[in-house]
């Protein structure tokens, strides 16, 4: 043998494989790569596009857009701030109505609840997650709206002294309705990250309760909601993500009154709800301030997930979301664990 | 040939009025200081058992508990040492499965009672854990308040006690300045002091201590062991150990446990000199566990 | 000297403890009312419409006299344009969520794709179909304004952020030593993904691309702005088509009453193939070795 027992012809060694050999791995690390780029560069283009389209109309009514009250399609002038408005205020009806019945249910489902129930509970309650949006609406506009209106009529004249709250005329479709709705639709989500944040506490701190002579409830008081504090916040963050995007369910039974609604029971609307309305027939400024209202929504909805996140892995001490906690606020609403 | 279960039974040293229950004479114990004086609460475990599940852990375990004594608990893992100090405070039914029966009285009361209340159980008998644990979330003050705050304690009362109750465990000099910063900042050892100050902040007869001073370091430890020989004036102490210097350092009797049983229960330099059972000299010499 | 006695709990004490208990059973409760209340009317409006001759077998007229028709060309429609849909988001997240486990790791551009997928599961569905609106719709891209599988597009860009993240997931429970086994044998890194990490994880791949699927169907926002509808039976990907969340949504606002019964009974589908798809997914997990 002459060659020397690490070569082969061609002065490769034995050890090295071919450049043809090399070439799938290759191919397969730069493709992936490629297509994990795509994502920033979807995201980033999408930015871009929005802007584009609805640049024009910012540059006409300056922040006036966002804060204005006057969105009026006859005379072509579009000061959205009656949509933001609405966004804000049914998603916060969502939350004050939806985040306690969540975590009252995680708590329960976690530290109080038979254990052969624990499941069937968790399955039930994740699968109001599996309800198509459109879905909610027609229940919403068919069901709930109508049966809930003699009930309103009574709320808002027996409580009349309260500000904004009663003293108005319930309509057919309203805040309310529409934050009632929401609030259904967020539940599975907050009530899955506040199980997996309430799951986290270390039973050495509800030991410690508990040998202190404390009752389930102030040890649930003592131990548990305040570790789970932070993670829970988190998860209604999320939960008020999903709330003010949210564009079906809504645009049905909100109303779609452009006005800022002079009480609870009022017509009102929202960046969404607008869009989803008003897109088939919109021409010129029109058809851009439908655009600058979603850039809106999108820059909305971007803060209010960031701090849903920051409060999140706050809230899991340390642990990287890439667990449960993480396939559950990755797969939204459909997804069971 | 001894049989499994030999217990050593000492006079019941309490002194609830009324003529303690027929228990059998056995062997003398090294004289202790003024019965008279006692004013404390004895623990009495009888025909305990306890199961995790299917899991026989526990195997008609009977003991005393002097009042102001401290009794300690060794032998190897999973002997079941920890499961019977957890059914003294009723703390092993919380686990899922878990049961225990048998007759668990503190002084004349029997705490397994149809009627009892649990969280009244625990009041009186306190908990102190292995791994230091202090609400995260709570400052040393509150810490320390916690369980005072539960009975209802006025919160123009609470200074006080918790300034006696940090005092007690000698840590009040060490945090005086610092009550409003959290528990947990503290070091390891201060914070095992801390939780034994939450725990003697309202006031129940018996300690138990469930390895309280293995997550700390030598010097911490010896802090604790210094601090139980000062308690057991106030309560009755058990201490669960794996450390038999230790249990020769603080404790006036010892049990030893095995899978699940007594093997042996006597006044502790008798067990470490010159055990009675085979075992038990097998351990304590080191040839297992 | 003292007899122990128990120490009184306070009544308040117990009474708050069974109060707050009580209501927390109560919150429990009302979480799941509503999800009754659905079930009962889709099964009892959805039936009667499931009832009426032709409701599978026929497309919709669109006349305001007469029959209303069926709903045929929704439910194809719907199946068309996920189906084409999975095509899309399916391999390119399984391929993102391979690149994140096998390939990115922990770098600064892994990290920064993890950050930007979770952002995208939080953009609402609607901007997914304003920006397809933007990209392919407006400039009549393919000869086409509307069209199927713009709508298509607009669903997988949905699904994509679902399939990365539970893939992602399902990907980091292969255990390292299986990968380690398979390099120190000689395998090339594309050979230990395509015959090892891939099958290893292929019923959590499944479970995952499942529930993604589940969430496409029920979506109606990205289709207003990129498929709108049609009545007629069509099987072109490049025209408008007919979905079953916008037969749902149009029809909620139709005087006529027949025609909202179709709603209920376009519901009922819609929710019983989710339920499906869901059923389907959980069975597949509990059989999953890696479960």
């Amino acid at each position: 043998m002459e060659a020397s027992a690490t070569t082969v012809t061609g002065g490769r060694s034995v050890l090295e494989r071919s450049p043809i050999g090399r070439l799938p791995d290759r191919v397969l690390k730069w493709g992936l790569s490629a297509l994990a780029a795509l994502i920033l560069i979807l995201i980033v283009y999408f930015f871009i596009r929005l802007i584009g389209q609805s640049g024009h109309v910012f540059s006409t009514y300056g922040l006036n857009f966002v804060f204005g009250n006057n969105w009026d399609v006859q005379a072509n002038i579009y000061h959205g701030g009656a949509l933001l408005f609405g966004t804000i205020v049914t998603s916060v009806i969502a939350l004050i109505l939806g985040v306690p019945v969540a975590v009252a249910g995680a708590i329960y489902i976690n530290e109080l609840c038979p254990r052969r129930l624990r499941n069937p509970l968790t399955i039930l309650v994740d699968l109001l997650a599996a309800v198509p949006s459109v879905v909610y609406g027609l229940w919403g506009v068919f069901v709930l709206a109508p049966r809930l209106l003699p009930a309103e009529k009574w709320f808002a004249s027996t409580f009349s002294f309260i500000p904004w709250i009663g003293g108005g005329i319930p309509q057919l479709y309203n805040y309310f309705i529409a934050g009632l709705i929401l609030a259904i639709m967020i539940l599975p989500i907050v009530s899955a990250i506040s199980r997996e944040v309430i799951a986290t506490v270390p039973s050495e701190h509800k030991e410690a309760a508990l040998a202190l002579g404390a009752t389930r409830w102030e040890m649930i008081r003592m131990a548990v909601l305040p570790y789970s504090r932070p993670g829970i916040t988190g998860g209604a963050m999320l939960g008020m993500g999903r709330a003010v995007g949210e564009t079906i369910a809504v645009v049905l039974v909100i109303g779609s009154a452009p006005k800022i609604g002079t009480h609870l029971f009022a017509q009102g609307y929202t960046l969404a709800a607008v869009i989803a309305n008003e897109f088939g027939e919109a021409t010129g400024i029109h058809t851009s301030a439908l655009f600058a209202a979603g850039l809106v929504l999108f820059v909305l909805t971007l803060i209010v997930n960031m701090i849903a996140r920051w409060f999140i892995t706050r809230g899991s001490h340390g642990t990287r979301g890439t667990g449960a906690t993480g396939m559950t606020i990755a797969s939204g609403p459909a997804n069971e664990k | 040939m001894n049989p499994p279960d030999t217990t050593k039974e000492q006079t019941d040293m309490s002194t609830a009025g009324g003529p303690s229950p027929d228990r059998p004479e056995v062997a003398p114990q090294a004289p202790k200081a003024a019965d008279a004086k006692k004013t404390g609460h004895a623990v009495n475990v009888k025909d305990l058992n306890a199961y995790y599940g299917n899991q026989h852990a526990i195997k008609n375990v009977t003991i005393e508990f002097p009042a102001n004594e401290v009794t300690a608990l060794i032998g190897p893992s999973g002997s079941g040492k920890s499961t019977v100090v957890r059914c003294i405070n009723r703390m092993h039914e919380e686990i899922p499965g878990a049961r225990a029966e048998g007759c668990v009285t503190l002084d004349e009361l029997d705490i397994y009672a149809p009627n009892v209340d649990v969280t009244a159980v625990r009041r009186l008998i306190g908990m102190v854990f292995q791994k230091p644990n202090p609400f995260p979330t709570m400052s040393i003050f509150d810490n320390v308040a916690a369980g005072l705050r539960l009975t209802g304690t006025k919160s123009s009362d609470l200074k006080a006690l918790v300034h006696s109750s940090l005092q007690s465990v000698g840590l009040w000099d060490e945090v005086k300045d610092r009550l409003n910063e959290p528990g947990i900042g503290l070091s390891g050892g201060q914070q095992q002091r801390l939780c034994i100050a939450r725990t003697v902040a309202i006031e129940p007869e018996v300690i138990l201590m469930d390895e309280p001073a293995s997550a700390l370091d030598p010097i911490s430890t010896l802090k604790i062991e210094e601090l139980v020989d000062e308690l057991k004036e106030r309560y009755t102490i058990v201490i669960v150990t794996h450390n038999m210097q230790q249990a020769a350092r603080v404790a006036n009797s010892t049990v030893f446990m095995l899978d699940g049983e007594v093997i042996e229960h006597d006044e502790t330099n008798k067990m470490f000199t010159n055990p009675s059972d085979e075992r038990t000299e097998r351990y304590v010499t080191g040839k297992f566990g | 000297m003292s007899a122990t006695a128990l120490p009184q709990i306070s009544t308040r004490r117990r009474l708050t403890d069974k109060v707050m208990r009580g209501s927390l059973l109560a919150g429990t409760l009302i979480a799941l009312i509503p999800l009754i209340l659905i079930i009962y009317y889709l099964i009892h409006k959805g039936l009667s419409a499931w009832a009426m001759s032709g409701f599978f077998t026929t497309d919709p007229t669109g006349s305001f006299f007469g029959s209303p028709g069926g709903i045929r060309s929704a439910i194809l429609g719907s199946l068309e344009i996920v189906a084409l849909a999975t095509l899309i988001s399916i391999p390119i997240g399984i391929g993102v969520a391979l690149y994140l486990t096998e390939f990115g790791k922990d770098s600064w551009f892994a990290n920064t794709v993890r950050y930007f997928v979770d952002v995208m599961t939080g953009v609402p569905s609607i901007m997914f179909g304003l920006f397809i609106y933007i990209v392919l719709v407006i400039g009549r891209f393919g000869g086409s304004g509307f069209a199927a599988w713009k709508g298509a597009v607009a669903i997988s860009l949905l699904m994509l952020p679902i399939v990365i993240r539970s893939a992602e997931v399902v990907l980091l429970l292969v255990p390292s030593s299986l990968r380690e086994a398979a390099l120190a044998l000689g395998a090339p890194r594309w050979r230990v993904v395509f015959k090892v990490v891939l099958p290893t994880s292929a019923s959590g791949l499944v479970t995952g691309s499942l529930l993604a699927i589940a969430r496409g169907m029920g979506e109606t926002a990205p289709l207003l702005f990129t498929v709108s509808t049609a009545f007629a039976l069509t099987f072109s990907l490049n025209q408008q088509m007919n979905t079953m969340p916008f037969l749902i949504y149009t029809d909620i606002t139709s005087p006529r009453a027949a025609i909202q019964t179709i709603a209920w009974g376009t519901a009922l589908t819609l929710v019983a193939i989710v339920l499906i798809l869901n059923l389907l997914a959980r069975f597949v997990a509990s059989r999953s070795r890696m479960a």
